[in-house]
Order: C-alpha cells, then structure tokens, then sequence
C-alpha cells in the first residue's frame, strides 16, 4: 500500500468518526469539532490518492487550501451561534426535533403569546 | 385581429374589466358600482346579440393562442357555445339587478360583485371553450369564483356548505384532468370536433375509452350534480339568493351539463359513443338522478333546499337528452338547458323575496303568502308548474322533445321515467301552490322587512327580474316555433350534430 | 465581448461588492444598495438571455486563467432560468424588506442578503464540481446567519439545527468530490461526463451516492426535512421567503445537474435509482401536506407546504427518458413554486405583523381588512393546489403528461392527491379569512399596512399565476438544454 493510500484510508476513517460525531453526539461543542474531524478527512482523502505517482498534484492542495478557509469560517458561525445559544438559555446542545422536551416548550411559548 | 377574432375576446371582457375595476372599489362608491355592473351586462348583452346574428348567418368566431407546445387556449363562438353564451348573459343581466337590489345594505358588496362577474367571465369561457384544456381552465376557475360567494354570509353554515362544495368540486376537477391529460396523450389536444374528435381517429383501445369518459363524467357530473355526485348543492343553498340563481341557473351546474353535451357530442361523438356503449349507462344515471332528485325534494320543509333537490333532478334531463342517441332527444335535452336556467332562476328569485320581505324560508311558513305578495307568487306558480311540465311552459316544449326523443332512441322506459318526475314534481310544488293562494295568512309574519307601498309588494328591484323571467317562460313556450326561439336555434345546432339525419 | 463587461462576471461581483459595501455602511444605506445592485444583476440576466437563447450555452473564463486552476463560467437555459428567478423574486423581496423592516432592520441582513445571491448566481453558472463545492458553503452559511437574524432563541436553535444540517451535506458533497479527483483527476462537469461510464469502480459509485445524498440533505427531501420547518417557519418573513422561494431550489438544481451530467452514466446502468428520488418525493408530498394540514402556527402551515411541494420536483427522475417534457416539468414547477412560495410567505407575514397573532385562527375575518394579502395568499395557493391557469397547473400538466408517456401511472395518482391535498391547506386559511370576525365592534380594526407590503405579495403572487399563460419561451428555453 502506497503511502497516498494510507493517507486516504486514514481520511475516509476520520470522515466517518465525524460524520458519527455530528449526528450521535449532544454537546454542540462536540459536534462542531467533529464537524472539523469530517472536513480534515475529506482533505486527506483528496491530497492523498491525487499522490498516486509520487509527484505532488497541485491543484487538490488548492482545493484544501479553499476548503480551510470555509471550514474555518463554518466553524467560526458555528461557534457564534454556539456562544449566543448559551447565552440566551444557558444550555449547551440543542434538543432534536420532535423531543418531548421542546415541544413542551413551544407550547408553554404560545400559551405566553396567547396570554398577552 | 379580425373582428371574427375579437368578439369572443370581447364578451368574455365585458364582465371580466368591470369585475377587476369594482374590486378596486371602496365599499361606499355605490353608484359607480352599479353603473359598471350594469354598462357591464348590456355590454355583453349586445355583443353577444352581434355573435348570434353572425353566426346564424354561417360567420365562424374563434381565436387561439399557444402557451406551450401543444398546449393551446381556443375559443370559438359556434351555435352550441352561443346557446349557453346568450342563456348566461341575459340570465346575468337579471340576477345582476337582483343582486343590487338584494344586497342593498349589505357589507363587502365589492367583493362580491367583483366575484360575481368572475363568475360570469369563468362562464363565458365556459361556453366558448374550443378544446377540452381550455374548457378546464375555466371550469376550475369557475369553482374558484364561487367559493366567496358561496361563503360570503361568513356563518357557520356557510362556511360548512363552502367547504363541502371545495370538496366535491375539486375531487371532480382532480378526475376531469386526469382525464383530459389522458386523451391528450392518446389522441392529441381534445378539439371539439362536430361529429366527435374521436369517432375520426382509429385503432383506439374501446376498454382506455370507456375509462377516460368514466373519468369526464365524473369530474363535470360534480357540476351538474349527477348522482351520488350532487351532495353539495342542497349544502350550498345557504348562499345568498343571487348566488343562488347562479349556482343553479346561469353558471355552475350548467357548466357541468354543457360539459357533458361537448364530451358527448364533440369528443367522443354521438354515433361512436353509441358503438362503445356509453350511452345507456349514461342515460340510466341521469334517470336515477331524476328520480331521486325529485323524491328527495318532497320531504324537504326548507324551500331553497326543496328548489335545489329539484334542480338536481331537472339537470338531469339535460342529461338524458344527450343519452337519447337521435336529434329528437338531443334537441329535448339542449332546448332543457335554456328552459331550465329561465324556470328555476324564476323559482329562486322569488324564494329570495319571501326572506328578504317576509322572513319566510320554510314551505310551513308560506300560508296565505299569495295574499301578500300576489306577483311574487304569481311568477313562482308559473316557475313551478313549468317544472311540472304544465301546458304553455316552458317546461312542456323540453317534456314533449325528451318523450319523442325517448321512443326514437327505443327507449321507452324513459317516458316513464319523465312522466313519473312530473307527478313527483307536481306531489312537491302543488302543495306549495295550495297553501300560497288558499290558505289564509297568519297574523304576523316570521320577520317583515320591507312594508308594502300602494301596489309594490317588495322592492321593485327585487320584483321585476321574477316577472320578467316568469314572462320568458311561457313566451319561449308560446312562440317556440318562430325564428328567434330558443327551440329554433336548438334545432340548428342539432341539424349541424346530425347532417345525415333530419329531425 | 470584454471581459470587463461581461454579464457572466459580474453576476457574481456585483452583489459580493453591494453586499460589502452594506456592510462597511452598517445598515443606513442597506436598502438602496440592495435595491440598485439587484437591479443590476437583473439587467445582466436580461443581457445574457439574448446570447443564451441564440448560442445556446455560453462560457467564461475567470481572469483569462485556464483550466484546471482558472475557474470556468458556464450558462444554459436551465441557469438562466434560475438566474431570472432568483433576481426577480430577490427584487421584489427587498422591496418588501425594506418596508417590513422599516422599524429595526435586523443585524447584517442586507450584507447576507447580497452574499447569499452572490453563492446562488455563483452555483447556477459554475461548472466544476469543486466550485461547486465552495458556492454550496456561501450559500448554506448566510442562509444560516439570515435564519439566526431574528436573533430569538427559537431562531438561534432553529439556525444552529440548519447549520448542521447544511454541513454534514456539504460534508458529504466534498468526500465526494475528492472521490472523484482521486478517480479521474479532473472535478470539470462537462469531462466527467464522458469520462464516467457504468463500469465505473465503486469509489465512484459511492461518490454519487454521498454527493446527491447531501444534496437531498440541503434540499430537505423528506426523510431529511427535519431542519426546514423550524428554520423557514421561525425566521422573519422575507427571509422565509428568500429561503423557501429560491435557497433550497439551488440544491436542487445542482443534484439535477449532477443527475444529467456527470452521473447520467450510473443512472442510466441502474433505472431503478430513479425511482429512490420520486419516492422519497411521493412521501414528501404527502406527509408535508398532512402536516400543513394539522399545522397551528400560520409559517409553519406555509413552510410544511414547502416540504410537500419540494417532492415534486422529484417525481420527475424516473420520467426524465421521455425527453424535454419532465425537465420542463420540473423546472416550471421550482419556478412557479418559487414565485408563489415568496408570495405565500410576504403576505403570512403581512397577517401576522398587522393581525398580531401568528396562529393559523389569527386570519380569522382578514378577508375584510387586509383584501391585498388574502388575494396574493389565495392566488399562491391556486399555484401550489395546481389549479389553472397557473403555472404550477402547466407544471402538473407536463409532469402527468409525461408520468402517461413514461407508463408509471402511480405519478399521475400521487399528482393530483398531491394537489386536492394542497387545497385542504390553503383553503383552511382562506376559510377563515372569510368568516365573520368574532371580536365586537368595539374593538378597533388595525392599522392599515403600508401599501408596498400588500402589493409586492400580489405582485409575487399574480407573477407564479401568469407565468401559466406565458411559459412557451421559457419551455423552450428549457428544451434547448443539453445536459
């Protein structure tokens, strides 16, 4: 196995930890990590089969250069919203749709709209 | 554009610029209100009198327009279509003096009357569609114009017949697209053809024919509340009594007949409907539809709803002309569709007066009522014994055509079936009639609204649209052999259906 | 043609540069800026419209660079429709905005607004999957900070779930693109269409699955909706509307791209796959119909309509043999639904802002006091049941038209339940807009709205009915594509 390849295989690894990650986990901050974890695998899968001959092809590192910076700025948003969640509710994950929890409180919402 | 081109265009505008405008309108402008309202209906009165004469002169009116490919709007002003045209737009201009003369103090006049005239417009396309895409067009929009109206009280009752009338006309609009898309798939844009579009197309499946004209049916027969499709229009007399008149008179249900007369005789075309079986089972539910129309109106004590049950059972004759294969039957049926929009328009403008004058909305109710209101009731008993089909009425030419029609076809069973409608329609008006003219009037009325001065029984706009529409129907009987009688034009129309046959 | 004047260019620079500018003014001049620069994107529309429909297809290279490291602009009739509808309804929605937000504009919403247009235009003329890639990202990043704009909680969850959402299908969009290189070493639309044949190795199989599946992600086709409701419903009106109108319709497109180009090869080996998408969109309109149906807040009713009418557009997969009919289908149905879901959602707004309650009951008798934004509402919605002469009836049309000429008749049935479905909803609010108000005489009617918020849904509104009437060019347009 060529090192390129190792290099994808480790990336296809690291995109589906996560990609588990995002999904499974509850803490936000958790999950904007894992998040990053998906992007870095996809990043490695592309510099790392392009390496097949063993010269370096520089347009993929142009696309992961672009891809930082996206995922950067994804992070930074992700991060923002993060910190204002928990400023408004104190809370640190979000329920999942549907949860008995916030639909309980979308109800005692409206019944506080109706109220005014 | 030739002048040939435009004129449709332009009756389908007459009610369609005045509608947009009186949207517009702020509830206070009155005068203005009705003077568009009424420069609107003689506008299209007199543009359709320039369509009768040229059409009866052999001119050809039409006019198409492509809005994608082999998708096209058609219209085309032939003898069938002015039939319906000329009923809807004098039918319009009386219901449009008795609507302001109706709604005098009501709130959301513009809005009603700007739905009104879409109505009308819906109508007009209607009846001067050319192909069956463009027929749909405005039989959806048609459906669209009439909820508001239908609603326009804003009661829970209202609101529950709005809801069912939605219910039954959009599942019927669902059925006719998919069988519009179907035939258009299989024999390309279904133009109404003279003689039928199909009949000239070979090597059809008959079983995917059948299938596609149990699709047609179903969705116009909702309109013209064919049986077990006719639920909501008992349901939707609780609109306003103009609304009324429109539903089962000048617009709706006659959309669903007509529909059946262009499926019948331009799609499918009467001899090869005839040859794929179609017309009996046709005409077997448009006698279960007379039939139970009418023994349902006789236990009903409401009188709008005791009218609807009746329209109910007269629309079908329509219906069963078309089915009686022969010129006999088709004139019987076409000449119905006039008679029966002058007659019941008579019966539902005059129910509209008892309950704006008198509060009067049960037949209970109607003692001695001929006593205070002789003119109304006087337009009513000869609605209602047109209906039965009495001598001199209306109602008597259409009889007289469908039983000649009925024993042409070799179907005799349908005399009865005729002749049994009109002892149940006389079991159910006659009583009325009694009581009106016989009994003797009770101390009070339910709710006297309008006093009578000198000899005016009610407003003089609520009264003379009864009375001129209860002159029509004995004069259309009367002079029904000249030239200019609706009977006349009919038997145009079916010498053009049938060129080898003289009826 | 120079490349400074190109239309193609600045399509994309143009609102990148009004949308800084908005930002540098902090917000005073917002509205101006975002009118004038939309303004001008649509007159580049209008230019290139000439050059699409006599070239059929032009081509841009970015700063004379060649590929693979230039970036190549691409238009078709296909993107140009989407380029006319997103300006046009962008036009009329900062109309509407900047009426709506006469009080208090919420932070950065122009400047998102400009950067959110400047990722759409950027997607419909890209041509390389990996700028593809990157639009993809702008577009789902301001999205998400036009969502959180309200700046509420419900709206921070609603944004944080969207932003999630939006990353793990963009996530899965890269894997994929990396895939690809790795297996041809080219992300060009246009060669990977020849170079991809059904023989392809599996990498490439499982890229085209990871790609259109985090498409589908963006595009919210059920049983991946979870996050539209929350995030369409909850955010202000004109955001609603930009989102549900034109947002999710460019992960739609890029997935229909992806099908006829690159992909057509795999589809083709394995007809069976088209099925999966008109499915899930079969589902999506029923299940998105049932909850409008049942819905209790008046945005979520509009935005569950979105869920359903979105499976539309993929009903047409497996019919997308039978020619141009399918592709006209479904790009009219996405235009039209655009035109009456912006409508739908700036008139809900008008209801809510002046009735005071954002429950569907609050339109209780509105049919009396606001007659404009009930007409637009009612007329969005005969497009969405699909009733004539709209242009989601011609959509229907085609759609059923091409459902007979492909022999899969469970279309046709799921088309039109689809729409009898779509006149339950939108007639529960018209209903009872038409009932009489329970409330006394005493209570005072409210204030009047401003004119431009009433006029600017209808304009939406009669917009997505007339193009019904008027949609041979753009049919035409449609047929001239080759994928």
């Amino acid at each position: 196995m060529s090192a390129g390849l190792i290099y994808a295989a480790t990336g296809c690894l690291l995109f589906v930890l996560g990609l588990g990650g995002v999904l499974l986990l509850k803490a936000l901050l958790r999950r904007i990590l894992a998040f990053n974890l998906m992007g870095s695998g996809a990043f490695l899968v592309l510099v790392g089969l392009a390496q097949r001959d063993g010269t370096p092809d520089p347009v993929p590192q142009a696309m992961v250069l672009t891809g930082i910076v996206v995922a950067v700025a994804a992070t930074a948003l992700a991060l923002t919203l993060a910190r204002r969640w928990h400023a408004l509710t104190g809370r640190e994950d979000i329920a999942r749709v549907g949860d008995a929890g916030s639909r309980a409180r979308r109800m005692a919402n409206d019944r506080r709209k109706v109220g005014r | 554009m030739t002048s040939n081109q435009w004129l449709p265009l332009a009756v389908i505008a007459s009610s369609l610029l005045p509608g947009l405008i009186i949207f517009a309108l702020p509830e206070k402008r009155v005068a203005l209100r009705t003077a568009l309202n009424l420069a609107g209906a003689l506008a299209k009165a007199g543009l359709v009198g320039l369509l009768i004469a040229g059409v009866a002169a052999g001119e050809e009116y039409g006019l198409r327009h492509a809005i994608a490919p082999g998708i096209e709007i058609v219209f085309k002003a032939d003898a069938l279509a002015l039939l319906f045209v000329t009923l809807s737009a004098v039918l319009w201009l009386f219901t449009t003096l008795y609507a302001i003369g109706y709604l005098e103090h009501a709130p959301h006049r513009s809005r009603f009357f700007g739905f009104f005239s879409l109505c009308v417009t819906a109508t007009m396309g209607i009846a001067m569609a050319g192909n069956l895409f463009t027929f749909f067009v405005f039989y959806e929009l048609l459906t669209l114009a009439t909820f508001p109206l239908v609603v326009h009280r804003g009661t829970p009752q209202a609101m529950r017949g709005g809801s069912i009338y939605l219910a039954y006309t959009l599942a019927g609009g669902a059925a006719l697209l998919a069988g519009i898309v179907w035939l258009d798939h299989l024999a390309g844009p279904g133009e109404f053809t003279q003689g039928g579009l199909l009949a000239a197309i070979p090597g059809l499946d008959p079983l995917t024919l059948q299938l596609i004209f149990a699709l047609l049916i179903a969705g116009v027969g909702v309109k013209a509340a064919i049986v077990p499709l006719h639920g909501w229009l008992p349901q939707a007399m609780v609109a306003p009594a103009p609304v009324s008149a429109l539903l089962h008179a000048v617009a709706v249900v006659k959309a669903g007949a007509f529909g059946i007369v262009r499926i019948v005789y331009e799609i499918y075309g009467i001899e090869f409907a005839q040859s794929l079986g179609l017309l009996l089972p046709l005409a077997v539910i448009a006698a279960v539809t007379i039939l139970w129309g009418s023994s349902r109106a006789l236990f009903q004590n409401d009188l709008k709803k005791r009218l609807a049950f009746s329209t109910v059972s007269q629309v079908s004759y329509i219906v069963l002309g078309v089915a009686l294969f022969g010129p006999l039957g088709t004139i019987g049926g076409l000449v119905h569709l006039v008679h029966q929009g002058i007659m019941k328009i008579t019966l539902f403008f005059c129910a509209g007066n008892y309950a704006e004058t008198l509060g009067i909305h049960k037949v209970s109710e109607m003692d001695g009522v001929g006593r205070r209101m002789p003119l109304t009731t006087l337009a009513f008993s000869i609605g209602a014994l047109g209906m039965m089909g009495a001598p001199l009425t209306a109602g008597a030419v259409s009889k007289a055509w469908l039983s000649d029609g009925a024993s042409a076809a070799g179907m005799d069973w349908a005399i009865w079936v005729l002749w049994g409608s009109s002892l149940l329609n006389a079991a159910y008006f006659l009583p009325i009639l009694h009581r009106a003219w016989l009994k003797l009037p009770p101390p009070d009325w339910p709710h006297e609204e309008i006093h009578p001065v000198g000899r005016r029984e009610t407003a003089w706009l609520l009264l003379l649209p009864p009375l001129f529409t209860a002159v029509l129907t004995v004069a259309v009987a009367l002079f029904a052999d000249s030239s200019f009688s609706p009977l006349a034009w009919v038997r145009l129309i079916a010498e053009r259906e049938y060129p080898n046959i003289s009826p | 043609m120079t490349p400074l004047l190109d239309p193609l260019a600045w399509l994309i620079l143009l609102p990148l540069l009004w949308a800084t500018l908005a930002f540098l003014a902090a917000d005073r001049h917002g509205p101006m800026l975002a009118l004038a620069g939309i303004g001008g994107q649509l007159l580049c529309v209008i230019a290139l419209a000439g050059d699409v429909a006599s070239h059929g297809s032009i081509g841009h290279l970015a700063g004379g660079w060649a590929e693979p490291l230039g970036i190549r602009l691409v238009a078709d009739g296909l993107s140009l429709v989407m380029l006319l509808l997103t300006q046009g309804v962008a036009l009329t929605l900062a109309l509407y905005a900047r009426s709506y937000f006469s009080q208090a504009t919420p932070p950065a919403f122009w400047p998102l607004t400009g950067f959110l247009l400047a990722g759409m235009n950027a997607l419909f003329l890209s041509g390389d999957l990996f700028n593809l890639y990157v639009t993809l990202e702008l577009v789902g990043l301001a999205a998400v900070g036009l969502v959180a704009a309200g700046g509420g909680a419900a709206q921070i969850a609603a944004a944080l779930r969207y932003l999630l959402a939006t990353l793990v299908g963009s996530g899965a969009y890269l894997f994929g693109v990396a895939l690809i290189y790795g297996s041809y070493g080219t992300v060009s639309a246009s060669l990977l269409g020849s170079l991809i044949t059904s023989e392809a190795p599996l990498a490439v199989w499982l890229a085209g699955g990871l790609m259109l599946t985090g498409l589908l992600l963006k595009t919210a086709l059920l049983p991946f909706h979870f996050w539209l409701p929350p995030a369409h419903g909850g955010a202000p009106a004109p955001v609603s509307a930009l989102l549900s109108a034109l947002v999710v319709k460019a992960s739609f497109y890029l997935f229909l791209r992806l099908w006829l180009g690159p992909f057509a090869a795999l589809s083709e080996a394995l007809p069976a796959l088209a099925q999966v998408p008109a499915a899930l969109g079969a589902t999506a309109i029923l299940w998105g119909s049932w909850r409008a149906i049942r819905a209790d807040r008046l945005k979520m009713l509009v935005a569950y309509s979105t869920v359903a009418q979105l499976g539309y557009l993929f009903l047409i997969f497996p019919l997308l043999g039978t020619g141009a009919l399918a592709l006209q289908a479904g790009i009219l149905q996405a235009t039209a639904h655009g035109l009456a879901k912006a409508a739908m959602f700036v008139a809900a707004g008008t209801l809510i802002k002046v009735g005071g309650s954002d429950r569907v009951l609050g339109v209780a008798g509105a049919a009396a006091h606001l007659p404009v934004s009930l007409f637009a509402f009612a007329l969005a919605g005969v497009t969405l049941m699909g009733l004539p002469p709209s242009g989601g009836f011609l959509a229907k049309w085609l759609l059923i038209d091409a459902a007979l000429a492909a022999g899969q008749p469970w279309i046709v049935v799921v088309a039109l339940s689809g729409g009898l479905l779509a006149g339950i909803y939108v007639f529960r609010v018209l209903r009872l807009a038409f009932r009489r108000p329970t409330t006394h005489d005493d209570v005072p009617l409210p204030q009047r709205p401003a004119a431009l918020l009433e006029w600017t849904a209808f304009a939406l509104a009669a917009g997505s009915v007339l193009i019904g009437l008027g949609a041979a060019p753009l049919l035409a347009l449609i047929a001239g594509v080759q994928p």
